[in-house]
């Protein structure tokens, strides 16, 4: 099972995403209205040790606990990453809730956000049935 | 031990534990951080429907299925083993501006007068969990990544695409937060 480790990696992510609030839909408006700096605080920390993890890999060219090269795709630019970030942000506004915490609160027993959750794969499904059509 | 996990977590541990899912991930295994690629397995999975967009090997990114699946058994152990005795504390500011939109009740993590199963066949329902949801995962596919996948993969390793992502998902947030839900609570009413 060598996928089981990062299964346990998320479980400790799903606990951060519930002890520090980050999946209540009110914590998520306060950060919108810049009303607490709780949800910057978080997401800035996070890229800040993000960002000085990065680098000291590349520095010291580490490899994987395997010996694998480690080498991180780019992300490119188009179109879809204006269009596509605004409507991701109206969405997260109004479920409180990105990809990741959408997976948390369905483990936490919101079961109407499986219903939101379902809506989601179904939006990443027409993306994908409309892609050619859309502007990139 | 387990009192003191019962708190609240500050923003600094929830940060840091968060940034370390970035090193932990490619130390592991060579993994970039990013959720909303989840979905995109999942139609690939289970309904590809002969599209090219849909027509790759999402076993090989199955690792990321197991990941998702854990968080999801962690918000489970969050929520109900390590659960906070004491209610959520939201600003007051922000409790003023959501009773001026019609909420009353400030308990719990989502506001239990949208997000309840009993709405699911109505309009509340249908923006809110249907029409929000669509819009998460429509354009988190067509932006190419999200919070995690932008916002802290793609800005730890100095992605200008997703500085522009972040910078205009904010915005989209705080343009619906601002103009998008008083009108739709004003509809709701």
């Amino acid at each position: 099972m060598k996928n089981l480790k990062y299964a346990i990696v998320g479980i400790i992510f799903g606990i951060v995403f519930v002890k520090a609030e980050i999946i209540s839909w009110f914590r998520i408006q306060e950060m919108f209205r810049f009303q607490s700096f709780h949800m910057f605080s978080v997401i800035g920390t996070a890229v800040v040790v993000g960002l000085i993890s990065v680098q000291i890999i590349k520095r010291l060219n580490l490899k994987t606990i395997s010996g694998e090269q480690i080498s991180i795709n780019g992300k490119t630019f188009n179109k879809g990453t204006i269009i596509g970030s605004l409507l991701f942000g109206f969405g997260w506004a109004i479920t409180g809730a990105c990809p990741g915490p959408l997976f948390a609160e369905v483990g936490s027993g919101y079961w109407a956000i499986l219903v939101t959750l379902l809506s989601a794969i179904l939006g990443t499904w027409t993306y994908g049935y409309f892609r050619d059509k859309l502007p990139h | 031990m387990i009192e003191f996990l019962k708190q609240p977590w500050h923003w600094s541990v929830a940060g840091v534990l968060i940034g370390l899912t970035v090193p932990t991930l490619l130390l592991l295994g060579n993994k970039t951080f990013g959720l909303s690629s989840n979905l995109r397995h999942i139609c690939a999975a289970v309904i590809p429907a002969n599209l090219d967009f849909f027509k790759y090997d999402w076993k090989k990114e199955s690792w990321n299925l197991f990941f998702a699946g854990g968080i999801l058994v962690g918000g489970f152990i969050g929520t109900h083993l390590l659960s906070n005795p004491n209610e959520i504390v939201v600003n007051e500011k922000t409790i003023a501006d959501l009773k001026e939109l019609g909420l009353t009740d400030f308990a719990g993590m989502l506001p239990s007068e949208i997000f309840d199963i009993k709405y699911l066949f109505s309009l509340k329902g249908l923006i809110f969990f249907v029409f929000g949801g669509f819009l998460v995962g429509f354009g988190t596919r067509y932006a190419n990544g999200c919070t995690s996948g932008h916002a802290i993969m793609g800005l730890s390793n100095l992605q200008v695409p997703s500085l522009i992502a972040t910078i205009t998902f904010m915005a989209g947030g705080i343009l619906m937060t601002h103009f998008g839900l008083p009108l739709i609570f004003n509809l709701l009413k």
